[in-house]
Protein backbone atom coordinates (compact mmCIF):
# COMPACT_ATOMS: atom_id res chain seq x y z
CA UNK A 1 0.00 0.00 0.00
CA UNK A 2 1.72 3.15 -0.95
CA UNK A 3 1.76 5.66 1.77
CA UNK A 4 -0.24 8.78 1.75
CA UNK A 5 2.27 11.62 2.82
CA UNK A 6 1.57 14.59 5.51
CA UNK A 7 2.59 17.73 4.99
CA UNK A 8 0.94 21.42 5.57
CA UNK A 9 0.40 21.51 1.88
CA UNK A 10 -1.58 17.92 1.46
CA UNK A 11 -3.63 18.77 4.54
CA UNK A 12 -4.81 22.35 3.39
CA UNK A 13 -5.18 20.66 -0.13
CA UNK A 14 -7.90 17.75 1.49
CA UNK A 15 -9.51 20.60 3.07
CA UNK A 16 -9.96 22.55 -0.15
CA UNK A 17 -11.47 19.35 -1.38
CA UNK A 18 -13.78 18.70 0.87
CA UNK A 19 -11.90 15.98 2.72
CA UNK A 20 -12.26 13.32 0.02
CA UNK A 21 -9.45 10.86 -1.19
CA UNK A 22 -8.15 10.68 2.81
CA UNK A 23 -6.80 7.10 2.79
CA UNK A 24 -7.28 4.26 5.18
CA UNK A 25 -3.97 4.35 7.47
CA UNK A 26 -3.36 0.57 8.04
CA UNK A 27 -4.50 -2.31 6.28
CA UNK A 28 -7.33 -5.06 8.43
CA UNK A 29 -5.57 -8.19 7.51
CA UNK A 30 -6.43 -11.58 8.27
CA UNK A 31 -3.67 -13.62 10.27
CA UNK A 32 -1.39 -15.69 8.64
CA UNK A 33 -0.78 -19.37 9.80
CA UNK A 34 3.46 -18.08 10.50
CA UNK A 35 5.42 -15.22 11.01
CA UNK A 36 8.99 -14.58 11.39
CA UNK A 37 7.98 -12.62 14.48
CA UNK A 38 4.95 -11.85 16.55
CA UNK A 39 4.18 -8.81 19.07
CA UNK A 40 2.07 -9.63 21.44
CA UNK A 41 0.43 -6.12 22.51
CA UNK A 42 -0.85 -3.57 20.10
CA UNK A 43 0.48 -0.14 22.14
CA UNK A 44 2.89 2.35 21.27
CA UNK A 45 5.63 0.10 22.55
CA UNK A 46 4.87 -3.04 20.56
CA UNK A 47 3.77 -1.16 17.68
CA UNK A 48 6.82 0.79 17.84
CA UNK A 49 8.95 -2.79 18.24
CA UNK A 50 7.40 -4.41 14.94
CA UNK A 51 8.29 -0.99 13.03
CA UNK A 52 11.88 -1.16 14.28
CA UNK A 53 12.33 -4.78 13.61
CA UNK A 54 10.69 -4.34 9.83
CA UNK A 55 12.84 -0.94 9.75
CA UNK A 56 16.30 -1.66 11.13
CA UNK A 57 16.61 -5.09 11.66
CA UNK A 58 15.28 -6.44 7.77
CA UNK A 59 11.97 -9.01 9.38
CA UNK A 60 9.76 -8.54 6.46
CA UNK A 61 7.10 -11.05 8.00
CA UNK A 62 5.72 -9.44 11.33
CA UNK A 63 2.52 -9.55 13.28
CA UNK A 64 1.47 -7.49 15.73
CA UNK A 65 -1.66 -9.05 17.82
CA UNK A 66 -3.67 -6.82 19.71
CA UNK A 67 -6.68 -8.17 21.87
CA UNK A 68 -8.89 -5.01 21.78
CA UNK A 69 -7.55 -1.85 19.54
CA UNK A 70 -4.68 -0.40 19.10
CA UNK A 71 -3.95 2.19 21.50
CA UNK A 72 -6.75 1.30 23.30
CA UNK A 73 -4.84 0.89 26.67
CA UNK A 74 -1.97 2.57 28.70
CA UNK A 75 -0.93 4.52 25.24
CA UNK A 76 -4.57 6.28 25.16
CA UNK A 77 -4.60 6.51 29.36
CA UNK A 78 -1.65 8.50 30.01
CA UNK A 79 -1.19 11.77 30.62
CA UNK A 80 1.52 12.18 28.20
CA UNK A 81 4.39 13.44 30.03
CA UNK A 82 7.91 13.14 28.44
CA UNK A 83 11.29 13.92 30.42
CA UNK A 84 14.19 11.59 30.98
CA UNK A 85 15.99 13.17 34.32
CA UNK A 86 16.32 9.96 36.11
CA UNK A 87 18.75 9.17 38.97
CA UNK A 88 20.65 6.30 37.83
CA UNK A 89 22.91 5.98 35.29
CA UNK A 90 21.10 3.22 33.79
CA UNK A 91 17.76 4.97 33.89
CA UNK A 92 19.09 8.19 32.63
CA UNK A 93 21.18 6.07 29.76
CA UNK A 94 17.69 4.64 28.95
CA UNK A 95 15.07 7.47 28.94
CA UNK A 96 17.29 9.77 27.24
CA UNK A 97 17.62 7.62 24.06
CA UNK A 98 13.78 7.86 24.12
CA UNK A 99 14.07 11.52 24.44
CA UNK A 100 16.30 11.80 21.77
CA UNK A 101 14.43 9.82 19.69
CA UNK A 102 10.91 12.12 20.25
CA UNK A 103 12.81 14.72 19.29
CA UNK A 104 12.58 13.96 15.34
CA UNK A 105 9.82 11.26 15.42
CA UNK A 106 7.49 13.53 13.92
CA UNK A 107 9.97 13.66 11.02
CA UNK A 108 10.96 10.24 11.11
CA UNK A 109 7.02 8.64 10.71
CA UNK A 110 6.45 11.82 8.50
CA UNK A 111 3.00 11.23 11.17
CA UNK A 112 2.61 15.10 13.56
CA UNK A 113 3.17 13.82 16.82
CA UNK A 114 2.50 17.37 18.46
CA UNK A 115 5.84 16.62 20.54
CA UNK A 116 6.12 20.00 22.45
CA UNK A 117 9.43 20.21 24.99
CA UNK A 118 7.36 22.72 26.87
CA UNK A 119 10.05 22.40 30.15
CA UNK A 120 8.69 19.49 33.02
CA UNK A 121 9.07 21.35 36.34
CA UNK A 122 9.20 19.05 39.72
CA UNK A 123 8.69 21.17 43.16
CA UNK A 124 10.12 20.79 46.28
CA UNK A 125 8.46 21.12 49.13
CA UNK A 126 10.74 20.41 52.20
CA UNK A 127 14.51 20.51 53.13
CA UNK A 128 14.82 16.73 52.36
CA UNK A 129 13.16 17.27 48.81
CA UNK A 130 15.58 19.89 48.04
CA UNK A 131 18.21 17.71 48.68
CA UNK A 132 17.18 15.02 46.93
CA UNK A 133 16.00 17.39 44.28
CA UNK A 134 19.85 19.02 43.29
CA UNK A 135 21.04 15.55 44.02
CA UNK A 136 18.97 14.67 40.88
CA UNK A 137 19.99 17.71 39.17
CA UNK A 138 23.82 17.12 39.85
CA UNK A 139 23.78 13.28 38.72
CA UNK A 140 21.73 14.31 35.60
CA UNK A 141 24.28 16.87 34.40
CA UNK A 142 26.99 14.51 35.23
CA UNK A 143 25.16 11.88 32.78
CA UNK A 144 24.70 14.83 29.64
CA UNK A 145 21.10 15.35 30.91
CA UNK A 146 19.61 18.31 30.86
CA UNK A 147 18.03 19.53 34.15
CA UNK A 148 18.67 22.88 36.37
CA UNK A 149 17.57 23.75 39.74
CA UNK A 150 15.40 27.00 39.84
CA UNK A 151 14.40 29.13 43.17
CA UNK A 152 10.62 29.78 43.74
CA UNK A 153 10.50 33.69 41.83
CA UNK A 154 12.28 31.37 38.79
CA UNK A 155 9.90 28.70 39.36
CA UNK A 156 7.11 31.05 39.23
CA UNK A 157 8.65 33.15 36.15
CA UNK A 158 8.54 29.60 34.31
CA UNK A 159 4.97 28.72 35.22
CA UNK A 160 2.72 32.18 36.11
CA UNK A 161 -0.29 30.05 37.59
CA UNK A 162 2.36 28.65 40.29
CA UNK A 163 1.32 29.54 44.27
CA UNK A 164 4.81 30.22 46.05
CA UNK A 165 3.53 32.09 48.82
CA UNK A 166 4.32 30.09 52.29
CA UNK A 167 0.87 30.54 53.54
CA UNK A 168 -0.09 26.84 52.36
CA UNK A 169 0.29 23.53 53.74
CA UNK A 170 3.70 22.71 51.69
CA UNK A 171 4.88 25.97 50.41
CA UNK A 172 7.02 25.59 47.30
CA UNK A 173 10.91 25.93 47.82
CA UNK A 174 11.96 25.48 44.64
CA UNK A 175 11.85 23.36 41.34
CA UNK A 176 13.90 21.54 39.04
CA UNK A 177 13.42 22.04 35.08
CA UNK A 178 14.12 19.90 32.71
CA UNK A 179 13.80 22.09 29.59
CA UNK A 180 13.71 19.32 26.90
CA UNK A 181 11.47 17.68 28.60
CA UNK A 182 7.12 18.22 27.62
CA UNK A 183 4.24 16.54 26.69
CA UNK A 184 3.17 14.77 23.15
CA UNK A 185 0.02 13.55 21.53
CA UNK A 186 -0.12 10.15 22.56
CA UNK A 187 -3.06 8.79 20.75
CA UNK A 188 -0.81 10.22 17.35
CA UNK A 189 2.09 7.77 18.42
CA UNK A 190 0.28 4.35 18.34
CA UNK A 191 -1.34 5.75 14.93
CA UNK A 192 2.05 6.82 14.00
CA UNK A 193 3.59 4.09 14.32
CA UNK A 194 0.62 1.47 12.75
CA UNK A 195 0.95 3.40 9.70
CA UNK A 196 4.66 3.78 9.41
CA UNK A 197 4.89 -0.28 10.25
CA UNK A 198 1.48 -1.70 8.40
CA UNK A 199 3.66 0.36 5.06
CA UNK A 200 6.72 -1.91 5.84
CA UNK A 201 4.38 -4.67 5.48
CA UNK A 202 4.10 -5.30 9.17
CA UNK A 203 0.23 -6.97 9.97
CA UNK A 204 -1.70 -5.12 12.47
CA UNK A 205 -4.39 -7.83 14.03
CA UNK A 206 -7.02 -6.57 16.03
CA UNK A 207 -9.44 -8.02 18.61
CA UNK A 208 -7.31 -10.59 18.50
CA UNK A 209 -6.54 -11.96 21.81
CA UNK A 210 -3.95 -14.25 22.71
CA UNK A 211 -4.85 -17.12 24.70
CA UNK A 212 -1.59 -20.05 24.61
CA UNK A 213 1.63 -20.19 23.77
CA UNK A 214 3.25 -22.95 22.41
CA UNK A 215 6.46 -24.90 22.90
CA UNK A 216 8.59 -27.76 21.05
CA UNK A 217 10.27 -29.98 22.70
CA UNK A 218 13.53 -28.29 23.23
CA UNK A 219 11.10 -25.72 25.23
CA UNK A 220 11.43 -23.07 22.82
CA UNK A 221 8.31 -21.22 21.42
CA UNK A 222 6.89 -22.30 18.19
CA UNK A 223 3.46 -20.43 17.98
CA UNK A 224 0.35 -18.46 19.85
CA UNK A 225 -2.73 -19.81 20.47
CA UNK A 226 -5.11 -16.58 19.68
CA UNK A 227 -8.72 -16.04 19.59
CA UNK A 228 -8.39 -16.21 15.50
CA UNK A 229 -6.76 -18.97 15.36
CA UNK A 230 -3.01 -20.70 16.07
CA UNK A 231 -0.31 -18.52 14.66
CA UNK A 232 3.27 -20.00 14.27
CA UNK A 233 6.46 -18.06 15.66
CA UNK A 234 10.05 -19.04 16.70
CA UNK A 235 10.05 -15.30 18.28
CA UNK A 236 7.79 -13.78 20.29
CA UNK A 237 8.07 -10.74 21.75
CA UNK A 238 5.71 -9.76 24.32
CA UNK A 239 4.60 -5.74 25.34
CA UNK A 240 1.58 -6.23 27.09
CA UNK A 241 1.72 -3.76 30.25
CA UNK A 242 -0.64 -4.59 33.04
CA UNK A 243 -1.80 -7.94 31.48
CA UNK A 244 1.93 -9.11 31.16
CA UNK A 245 1.99 -11.51 33.94
CA UNK A 246 -1.64 -13.07 32.23
CA UNK A 247 0.72 -13.42 29.15
CA UNK A 248 4.29 -14.71 30.31
CA UNK A 249 2.26 -17.30 32.75
CA UNK A 250 0.78 -18.83 29.77
CA UNK A 251 4.49 -19.97 29.00
CA UNK A 252 4.98 -20.70 32.62
CA UNK A 253 7.33 -17.29 33.25
CA UNK A 254 6.67 -15.63 36.35
CA UNK A 255 7.27 -11.98 36.51
CA UNK A 256 8.46 -9.60 39.30
CA UNK A 257 5.13 -7.23 38.69
CA UNK A 258 1.85 -6.56 40.27
CA UNK A 259 -0.83 -4.57 38.20
CA UNK A 260 -2.29 -1.80 39.50
CA UNK A 261 -5.12 0.88 38.35
CA UNK A 262 -3.86 3.97 38.02
CA UNK A 263 -5.81 7.08 37.20
CA UNK A 264 -6.16 10.23 35.59
CA UNK A 265 -8.24 12.96 34.48
CA UNK A 266 -9.45 16.09 32.74
CA UNK A 267 -10.87 19.63 33.46
CA UNK A 268 -13.29 21.15 31.19
CA UNK A 269 -11.19 23.13 28.44
CA UNK A 270 -9.93 26.24 28.76
CA UNK A 271 -7.65 29.19 27.36
CA UNK A 272 -3.88 28.27 27.21
CA UNK A 273 -3.27 28.86 30.73
CA UNK A 274 -0.71 26.41 31.63
CA UNK A 275 3.02 26.45 29.72
CA UNK A 276 4.29 23.71 30.86
CA UNK A 277 4.60 20.34 32.80
CA UNK A 278 4.61 20.95 36.63
CA UNK A 279 5.09 17.87 39.00
CA UNK A 280 5.02 17.16 42.68
CA UNK A 281 5.94 13.81 44.31
CA UNK A 282 5.87 14.90 47.54
CA UNK A 283 1.89 16.18 47.61
CA UNK A 284 1.13 14.11 44.44
CA UNK A 285 0.14 16.50 41.52
CA UNK A 286 0.84 15.99 37.89
CA UNK A 287 -0.28 18.54 35.77
CA UNK A 288 -0.26 20.14 31.73
CA UNK A 289 -2.47 21.69 29.32
CA UNK A 290 -3.35 19.75 26.04
CA UNK A 291 -4.11 21.35 23.01
CA UNK A 292 -7.56 21.04 23.55
CA UNK A 293 -7.29 23.45 26.25
CA UNK A 294 -8.27 20.85 29.08
CA UNK A 295 -6.08 20.78 31.97
CA UNK A 296 -4.33 17.07 32.08
CA UNK A 297 -4.15 15.96 35.68
CA UNK A 298 -2.38 12.69 36.58
CA UNK A 299 -3.79 11.05 39.77
CA UNK A 300 -2.04 7.80 42.09
CA UNK A 301 -2.14 3.63 42.00
CA UNK A 302 -5.33 2.84 43.77
CA UNK A 303 -3.87 0.52 46.73
CA UNK A 304 -4.81 -3.20 45.42
CA UNK A 305 -3.98 -5.13 42.33
CA UNK A 306 -6.46 -4.67 40.17
CA UNK A 307 -7.45 -5.65 36.05
CA UNK A 308 -10.56 -2.98 36.46
CA UNK A 309 -9.11 -0.48 34.39
CA UNK A 310 -10.92 2.26 37.11
CA UNK A 311 -10.57 3.26 40.40
CA UNK A 312 -11.70 4.80 43.38
CA UNK A 313 -12.77 8.96 43.36
CA UNK A 314 -10.66 9.38 47.09
CA UNK A 315 -7.23 9.29 45.15
CA UNK A 316 -8.43 11.67 42.51
CA UNK A 317 -9.30 13.75 45.07
CA UNK A 318 -5.80 13.69 47.14
CA UNK A 319 -4.15 14.86 43.66
CA UNK A 320 -6.85 17.81 43.42
CA UNK A 321 -6.13 18.76 46.87
CA UNK A 322 -2.35 19.44 46.12
CA UNK A 323 -3.51 20.77 42.64
CA UNK A 324 -5.98 23.75 44.16
CA UNK A 325 -3.36 24.42 46.74
CA UNK A 326 -0.59 24.95 44.18
CA UNK A 327 -2.49 26.65 41.61
CA UNK A 328 -5.51 28.69 43.61
CA UNK A 329 -7.26 29.74 39.97
CA UNK A 330 -7.86 26.40 39.09
CA UNK A 331 -10.23 26.08 42.12
CA UNK A 332 -13.26 26.90 40.12
CA UNK A 333 -12.54 24.22 37.18
CA UNK A 334 -15.21 21.37 36.28
CA UNK A 335 -13.28 17.98 35.90
CA UNK A 336 -14.81 17.04 32.90
CA UNK A 337 -13.94 13.01 33.02
CA UNK A 338 -11.92 10.67 34.64
CA UNK A 339 -10.43 7.26 33.82
CA UNK A 340 -7.77 4.34 34.45
CA UNK A 341 -5.12 2.11 32.95
CA UNK A 342 -3.50 -0.91 34.57
CA UNK A 343 0.03 -0.44 35.21
CA UNK A 344 2.61 -3.48 35.71
CA UNK A 345 4.87 -2.19 38.70
CA UNK A 346 8.44 -3.57 39.60
CA UNK A 347 9.75 -3.54 43.25
CA UNK A 348 12.58 -1.32 42.03
CA UNK A 349 10.27 0.98 39.72
CA UNK A 350 12.31 0.04 36.42
CA UNK A 351 11.22 -1.79 33.35
CA UNK A 352 12.24 -5.24 32.02
CA UNK A 353 13.57 -5.68 28.55
CA UNK A 354 15.01 -8.75 28.38
CA UNK A 355 14.69 -12.40 26.89
CA UNK A 356 13.13 -14.93 29.34
CA UNK A 357 14.43 -18.30 30.18
CA UNK A 358 12.13 -19.80 27.19
CA UNK A 359 14.08 -19.23 23.91
CA UNK A 360 12.27 -16.97 21.65
CA UNK A 361 10.18 -15.27 24.42
CA UNK A 362 10.89 -11.67 25.11
CA UNK A 363 9.63 -9.09 27.15
CA UNK A 364 8.95 -5.37 27.36
CA UNK A 365 7.16 -5.16 31.13
CA UNK A 366 7.34 -3.28 34.24
CA UNK A 367 7.01 0.27 32.72
CA UNK A 368 4.62 1.01 35.87
CA UNK A 369 3.20 5.03 35.80
CA UNK A 370 5.82 6.30 33.48
CA UNK A 371 6.42 3.99 30.02
CA UNK A 372 4.94 6.73 27.88
CA UNK A 373 8.17 9.04 27.90
CA UNK A 374 10.14 5.74 26.82
CA UNK A 375 7.73 4.52 24.14
CA UNK A 376 10.32 5.00 21.39
CA UNK A 377 13.29 4.26 23.04
CA UNK A 378 11.71 1.18 24.46
CA UNK A 379 10.47 -0.53 21.49
CA UNK A 380 13.92 0.38 19.44
CA UNK A 381 15.82 -1.38 22.11
CA UNK A 382 13.46 -4.49 22.50
CA UNK A 383 13.65 -4.76 18.43
CA UNK A 384 17.46 -5.17 19.07
CA UNK A 385 16.98 -7.70 21.50
CA UNK A 386 14.02 -9.86 19.76
CA UNK A 387 16.35 -9.17 16.38
CA UNK A 388 19.81 -10.25 18.14
CA UNK A 389 18.68 -12.42 20.73
CA UNK A 390 20.34 -10.39 23.35
CA UNK A 391 20.32 -6.88 24.37
CA UNK A 392 21.55 -3.29 23.55
CA UNK A 393 24.01 -2.30 25.95
CA UNK A 394 21.66 0.39 27.36
CA UNK A 395 19.12 -2.00 28.07
CA UNK A 396 21.00 -4.79 29.17
CA UNK A 397 20.96 -3.64 32.87
CA UNK A 398 17.05 -3.90 32.91
CA UNK A 399 16.94 -8.03 32.89
CA UNK A 400 14.28 -10.14 34.85
CA UNK A 401 17.58 -11.89 36.94
CA UNK A 402 18.73 -9.13 38.40
CA UNK A 403 16.06 -9.56 41.20
CA UNK A 404 17.60 -12.90 41.61
CA UNK A 405 21.30 -11.58 41.58
CA UNK A 406 20.78 -8.36 43.76
CA UNK A 407 21.55 -5.62 40.88
CA UNK A 408 18.49 -3.43 41.43
CA UNK A 409 18.08 -0.03 39.79
CA UNK A 410 16.11 1.57 42.24
CA UNK A 411 14.03 4.39 40.91
CA UNK A 412 11.73 3.58 43.49
CA UNK A 413 14.09 4.43 46.49
CA UNK A 414 15.65 7.66 43.90
CA UNK A 415 12.22 9.16 43.70
CA UNK A 416 10.20 7.99 47.28
CA UNK A 417 7.26 8.03 44.87
CA UNK A 418 6.03 5.77 41.87
CA UNK A 419 6.76 7.26 39.18
CA UNK B 1 -13.90 3.10 47.44
CA UNK B 2 -14.30 -0.63 48.43
CA UNK B 3 -16.36 -1.83 51.34
CA UNK B 4 -13.78 -4.12 52.70
CA UNK B 5 -15.64 -6.93 55.33
CA UNK B 6 -12.88 -6.72 58.01
CA UNK B 7 -13.50 -10.39 59.97
CA UNK B 8 -13.51 -8.52 63.29
CA UNK B 9 -15.26 -5.14 62.84
CA UNK B 10 -17.45 -5.45 59.83
CA UNK B 11 -17.65 -3.29 56.58
CA UNK B 12 -15.33 -0.44 56.70
CA UNK B 13 -14.42 1.72 53.83
CA UNK B 14 -10.85 1.32 52.06
CA UNK B 15 -8.93 4.11 53.58
CA UNK B 16 -9.16 2.58 57.20
CA UNK B 17 -7.03 -0.32 55.29
CA UNK B 18 -3.43 -1.16 54.12
CA UNK B 19 -3.00 -3.48 51.10
CA UNK B 20 -0.54 -6.47 52.16
CA UNK B 21 -0.21 -7.77 48.90
CA UNK B 22 -0.65 -11.82 47.69
CA UNK B 23 -1.39 -14.13 50.34
CA UNK B 24 0.22 -17.29 51.46
CA UNK B 25 3.99 -16.68 50.73
CA UNK B 26 6.29 -18.80 52.60
CA UNK B 27 9.00 -17.17 54.05
CA UNK B 28 12.05 -20.18 53.14
CA UNK B 29 14.21 -21.31 55.87
CA UNK B 30 17.22 -21.66 57.30
CA UNK B 31 17.84 -17.85 55.75
CA UNK B 32 21.92 -19.15 55.30
CA UNK B 33 20.61 -22.27 53.44
CA UNK B 34 17.99 -20.93 50.78
CA UNK B 35 19.74 -19.99 47.54
CA UNK B 36 19.64 -16.74 45.51
CA UNK B 37 16.66 -18.51 43.00
CA UNK B 38 14.57 -18.88 46.19
CA UNK B 39 14.74 -15.77 47.66
CA UNK B 40 14.09 -13.95 44.72
CA UNK B 41 11.05 -16.16 43.99
CA UNK B 42 9.58 -15.18 47.70
CA UNK B 43 10.92 -11.48 47.64
CA UNK B 44 9.75 -10.35 44.33
CA UNK B 45 7.91 -12.84 41.94
CA UNK B 46 3.92 -12.32 41.90
CA UNK B 47 1.23 -14.51 40.67
CA UNK B 48 -0.47 -10.76 40.11
CA UNK B 49 -3.50 -12.98 39.15
CA UNK B 50 -6.10 -12.05 36.61
CA UNK B 51 -9.62 -13.48 38.62
CA UNK B 52 -9.63 -15.02 42.06
CA UNK B 53 -6.62 -13.48 44.11
CA UNK B 54 -5.69 -14.35 47.20
CA UNK B 55 -4.63 -11.05 49.07
CA UNK B 56 -3.60 -9.73 52.50
CA UNK B 57 -5.49 -6.87 54.28
CA UNK B 58 -4.29 -5.16 57.48
CA UNK B 59 -7.07 -2.77 59.28
CA UNK B 60 -4.37 -0.28 60.00
CA UNK B 61 -6.77 2.61 60.86
CA UNK B 62 -9.00 0.08 62.91
CA UNK B 63 -8.10 -2.77 65.18
CA UNK B 64 -4.93 -3.05 63.29
CA UNK B 65 -4.85 -6.27 62.76
CA UNK B 66 -3.97 -8.57 59.51
CA UNK B 67 -6.32 -10.55 57.41
CA UNK B 68 -6.97 -12.91 54.12
CA UNK B 69 -9.31 -11.68 51.26
CA UNK B 70 -10.09 -13.62 48.00
CA UNK B 71 -11.18 -11.09 45.74
CA UNK B 72 -11.84 -11.13 41.65
CA UNK B 73 -9.32 -9.10 39.95
CA UNK B 74 -11.44 -8.35 37.23
CA UNK B 75 -14.35 -6.98 39.10
CA UNK B 76 -12.88 -6.03 42.57
CA UNK B 77 -15.83 -7.93 44.19
CA UNK B 78 -14.74 -9.62 47.30
CA UNK B 79 -15.67 -13.37 47.48
CA UNK B 80 -14.62 -14.67 50.45
CA UNK B 81 -12.69 -12.84 53.58
CA UNK B 82 -10.55 -15.46 56.23
CA UNK B 83 -8.30 -14.91 59.13
CA UNK B 84 -4.78 -15.22 59.06
CA UNK B 85 -3.53 -18.61 58.76
CA UNK B 86 -6.77 -20.20 58.24
CA UNK B 87 -6.45 -21.75 54.61
CA UNK B 88 -7.44 -20.37 51.11
CA UNK B 89 -11.41 -21.38 50.64
CA UNK B 90 -11.17 -23.45 47.87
Amino acid sequence: MSKQSFSALSLMWRGLSRHRGWQQQWRKPKPKPRYDAIIVGGGGHGLGAAYYLAKEHGFNDIAVLEKGWIGGGNTGRNTTIIRSNYLFNESAALYDHSLKMWENLSQVLNYNLMFSPRGVMMLAHTIHDIQVIKRHVHANRCNGVDNEWLEPAEAKAFCPPLNIENNIRYPVLGAALQRRGGTARHDAVAWGYARAADELGVDIIENCEVTGIRRDVSGAVEGVETTRGYIQSRKIGVSAAGHSSVVLKLAGVRLPLESFPLQALVSEPVKPVFPCVVMSNTIHAYISQSDKGELVIGAGTDAYTSYTQRGALHINMHTLDAICELFPAFRRLRMLRNWGGIVDVTPDRSPIIAKTPVPGLYVNCGWGTGGFKATPGSAHLFAWTIARDEPHPINAPFTIERFRDGVLIDEAAAAAVAH
Amino acid sequence: MLLIPCPYCGERPEIEFTHGGEAHLIRPAPPAAVDEETWSQFLYMRTNLKGAYAERWRHARGCGKFFNALRDTTTDHFIAIYKAGEPKPA
